[in-house]
């Protein structure tokens, strides 16, 4: 009966029909599901390439692929991994469809240059994976000059061309988003009464709004300088190759928090729902994502200890690093806090979400040890540094990206997905993660450096422990995808509010109706009130 | 599969001050990774659900907590901050008793000349026990000299000299990598670090066919080049002299001044025009091109051999200086 119901009330997945409408589709929601379509392409793109990397890592001779393909393929790795899947991934997917639905507006502030900003993503995609295709890249996703503009052969310009127009897509999202927020809150929707998700999201836009154009600045810079030699950062035309890494880490520095901050929010929601909870501290948290937003801009210089830079720079980038350590303590502190006193349940998207504390936690440990400058002279640009921020930026943003799909996979699609294989997942994923990567820690500062194709032999064991883990989690990522497009079709009809969840998203129905709301809703509580929400029930009921 | 080990050797003196940063952040590390796992750990046990229609109290925000967890772990990393820096500054300031090494990198090997003439391709011999300060420049792409055992790196970017130094510890044959990303044979830009015995370096050193000293070797560049046709002994050439000039302050035309070091010798054959010499003309043409990365090394070295280390107060170019022409005179770091 529920299902007969469920399928008959109309909803964005059924209001029509065809390929139009979904190209030329203008609902938040639907651009949501492009994205994941698309992003998820890339996802298992990059993973074939990683797969690549670390089979042939499996022996210290390099006998699987050439050096010159070897570099390829880590930078195209990096270059689809991180422009065009992490800077996406939960902002272009989840940020887009629940951002407008959490504060109870029926669509984004802009939604023409919402789905603009999806076809950017695509055609930037495109042309990058076409150029790293057809002519290949050697620099590494850094693009370090001088090599990326006198040396390397590869199609660096078209590459890059593909990152600076993706760059805009980012630009455009970031833009939507503020604006949003500040111009379509539904009445009641105070600036504290927002989920922390949104905060996060708010934090994040502000990066990509203020950071991306440095990128595109960068990638125009490294353009002129290729092709008409202008001498900005050639040495023998009194430029300095320095120069470009300072560029390039004002934006890149701040683009690790464009990934993880997301999944902080996606963690604060999820937390707080499988605890029955408010969030612990949250004013703090919210203002942690903010903070970690702006000082995230004042520390690109760590990534220059080793290259040149002044004795004296090279301490206060070292310095200002760890003030950024303190935000994010502080949220860690307040969701383990949360969890004291709380109603713990164990689904899935709480098994990823824990995961994501255990993982960022280990990762941002770490980054003490690189802010330190003493220690990053020996382990910058060796495994450690890999190790840290795949810890940061798998352990961490992907981990909050899983569990944000499962956590509203329901909602999505109106589908629940079987969740004894869900949480299978969870586990598989946790465990190859920490078996691909914890060795790269230890290889690292063995001094085993990044980039490397042939290694000695002493690191083999390491690297050997590192390709077992990778299959594992090669089996992990495959899992959910093979269960979330079962559950498309096979999967048991999702009610309106499977978790006991607060927020908005959870008072429509699954999946929600073209304009979110049959009416704009009032909100008359803070964020995560349960005694409300479970007081309504029993009326409901 | 050689080997196996999970801690690198310790093989300079810089190695212990970083190994035990090491150890302390570790130790913070592990007690915030415990902490943070089993609290998560037991509450998740401990307040698992047990019925669908329970009800947690609400908390409201614990100042006093949030205020200690962030002060706390602040006063924790200014530590690390304080002793990570301590370690980089040491790092920094090479001991002036250091014996100088010439290194350029280029895809994709590394070239090294020992001031008394010796080469080396992907391999250093250095002696144990006294401080080796290494001045580096790249002929292409940014490179990085990086020795694990020794704790120490520096990227080597091309139009520019960089420094490091080391003291090594421990006799043994350590691996020379080259750590930052270099292009197709990346990682096969590296060797040997062999760290001899006292005795051994100096037998070392006194074997084999050498072609002259650095020095020896850049005078003869100085000569083909006919720098000396313009820099004199006296204050006849259009060239200022040369001779006691490393290490001193050069007043610049347009005010200013300048130490004459490595960087500014190799800045004024490069981009002569970049710093005019007071009382000069700007008639000097560039080299740029026309001598490799490893001849300035000899030429820099020639100059600097051509007077001691500073004395007092800026010499008053386009005046006489003291001419000492002895070709490894005074305190130069070659001479030990």
């Amino acid at each position: 009966m529920i299902t007969a119901a469920a399928q008959e009330r109309e909803n964005y997945l059924n209001a029509s029909h065809g390929l139009k409408s979904w190209f030329l589709t203008k609902d938040h929601k639907r651009i949501g599901l492009l994205y994941l379509a698309t992003i998820t392409l890339f996802f298992f793109i990059g993973g074939a390439f990683a797969t690549l990397i670390r089979v042939e890592l499996l022996t210290p001779q390099g006998n699987l692929v050439s050096s010159e393909t070897y570099n390829k393929l880590f930078t195209m790795h990096g270059v689809m991994m991180i422009f065009f899947f992490l800077i996406p991934s939960i902002p272009a997917v989840l940020g887009n469809f629940f951002l407008p639905i959490m504060i109870g507006a029926r669509d984004l502030a802009f939604p023409k240059l919402n789905l603009l900003s999806w076809y950017l993503l695509v055609v930037g995609g495109m042309f990058s994976l076409y150029a790293m295709l057809a002519g290949g890249v050697d620099t590494g996703w850094t693009f370090y000059t001088p090599y990326s503009t006198t040396y390397s052969n590869g199609y660096v310009i078209a590459t890059a061309l593909g990152i600076f127009i993706a760059g805009f897509s980012s630009i455009l999202t970031g833009l939507n988003f503020i604006v949003t927020i500040h111009r379509m809150r539904a009445p009641g929707m105070t600036w504290f009464r927002m989920p922390l998700f949104v905060w996060a999201h708010y934090a994040t836009s502000l990066i990509q709004v203020l950071g991306t154009p440095v990128l595109a600045v960068t990638i125009v810079l490294l353009f002129l300088e290729r092709v008409f030699h202008l001498g900005i950062f050639d040495p023998a035309r009194g430029g300095d190759p320095v120069l470009f890494q300072h560029l390039f880490w004002f934006y890149s520095h701040p683009a690790v928090y464009i990934m993880v901050l997301p999944a902080m929010g996606v963690v604060s929601e999820v937390i707080s729902t499988f605890s029955r909870k408010a969030i612990f501290g949250y004013g703090f948290v919210a203002f942690s994502s903010v903070s970690i937003a702006v000082l995230g801009f004042l520390v690109w210089g760590h990534h220059l200890f080793v290259s040149g830079q002044s004795l004296f720079a090279g301490m206060v980038f070292s310095f200002l690093s760890y003030f950024v350590a303190i935000p994010s303590a502080i949220k860690v502190f307040n969701w383990t806090a949360t969890l004291y006193k709380g109603s713990i349940s164990f689904q899935t998207p709480m098994l990823y979400a824990l995961g994501f504390i255990g993982l960022f936690t280990m990762g941002g440990l770490t980054g003490l040890f690189v802010a330190a400058l003493g220690i990053d002279m020996h382990v910058t640009d060796t495994y450690f540094v890999v190790a840290h921020f795949h810890y940061i930026m798998v352990g961490g943003a992907i981990m909050g990206y899983m569990s944000g799909l499962h956590y509203w996979w329901p909602k999505m699609t109106g589908r629940m997905y079987p969740e004894a294989w869900a949480r299978l997942s969870a586990l598989v994923i946790f465990l190859g993660f920490n078996l691909t990567f914890f060795p790269q820690f230890i290889l690292g500062y063995l001094g085993m450096p990044r980039r490397y194709h042939l290694y000695p032999p002493e690191f083999q064991v390491l690297n050997v422990l590192s390709t077992a883990g990778a299959s594992v989690l090669a089996v992990g990522y495959l899992m959910p995808m093979i269960y979330f497009i079962w559950s498309l079709r096979y999967g048991k009809v999702a009610p309106v509010n499977p978790w006991g969840a607060t927020g908005l998203e959870w008072k429509t129905s699954s999946p929600p109706p073209v304009h979110n709301f049959d009416e704009t809703p009032v909100v008359t509580h803070d964020a995560y009130d349960y005694a409300s929400l479970m007081a309504e029930e029993v009326e409901v009921g | 599969m050689d080997r196996f080990q999970l801690f690198p050797v310790q093989a300079s003196t810089l190695a212990p001050e970083v190994d035990h940063l090491l150890y302390f952040l570790l130790a913070v590390a592990v007690f915030f990774t415990l902490l943070i796992f089993g609290a998560i750990f037991y509450f998740a046990i401990r307040y698992r659900r047990r019925s669908e229609n329970e009800l947690p109290h609400v908390q409201h925000t614990g100042y006093t907590l949030e205020i200690l967890w962030s002060v706390i772990p602040f006063g924790l990393t200014m530590v690390m901050f304080t002793w990570g820096a301590s370690i980089y500054f040491t790092a920094s300031k090479p001991p002036n008793n250091a014996i100088q090494i010439y290194a350029v990198g280029k895809q994709w090997m590394w070239k090294l000349e020992h001031a008394e003439g010796q080469r080396e391709i992907n391999e250093l011999h250095i002696p144990i026990g006294t401080p080796v300060r290494l001045t580096m420049a790249s002929e292409d792409v940014i490179h990085s000299f990086f020795v694990p055992a020794f704790r120490t790196k520096q990227d080597v970017v091309p139009g520019r000299y960089s420094t490091t130094w080391f003291t090594a510890t421990k006799p043994g044959k350590y691996h020379l990598f080259c750590a930052e990303y270099c292009g197709t044979n990346h990682s096969g830009m590296g060797g040997w670090v062999y760290v001899m015995e006292p005795m051994d370096y100096q037998n070392w050193l006194s074997g084999g066919a050498v072609e002259g000293s650095m020095a020896e070797s850049g005078k003869k560049l100085f000569e083909q080049l006919a720098c000396n046709n313009c820099h004199k002994d006296d204050n006849s050439g259009r060239g200022p002299i040369l001779v006691g000039l490393f290490g001193k302050q050069v007043q610049l035309a347009g005010g200013g001044s300048v130490k004459a070091d490595e960087a500014y010798f190799r800045e004024s054959i490069l981009q002569p025009q970049a710093k005019i010499v007071y009382g000069f003309e700007p008639v000097m043409p560039t080299f740029q091109g026309l001598v490799t990365e490893e001849q300035l090394v000899q030429l820099v070295e020639y100059v600097k051999s051509l007077g001691p280390k500073p004395g007092t107060g800026p010499v008053d170019n386009g005046q006489k200086p003291v001419p000492e022409k002895s070709s490894t005179a005074g305190s130069t770091p070659a001479n030990r």
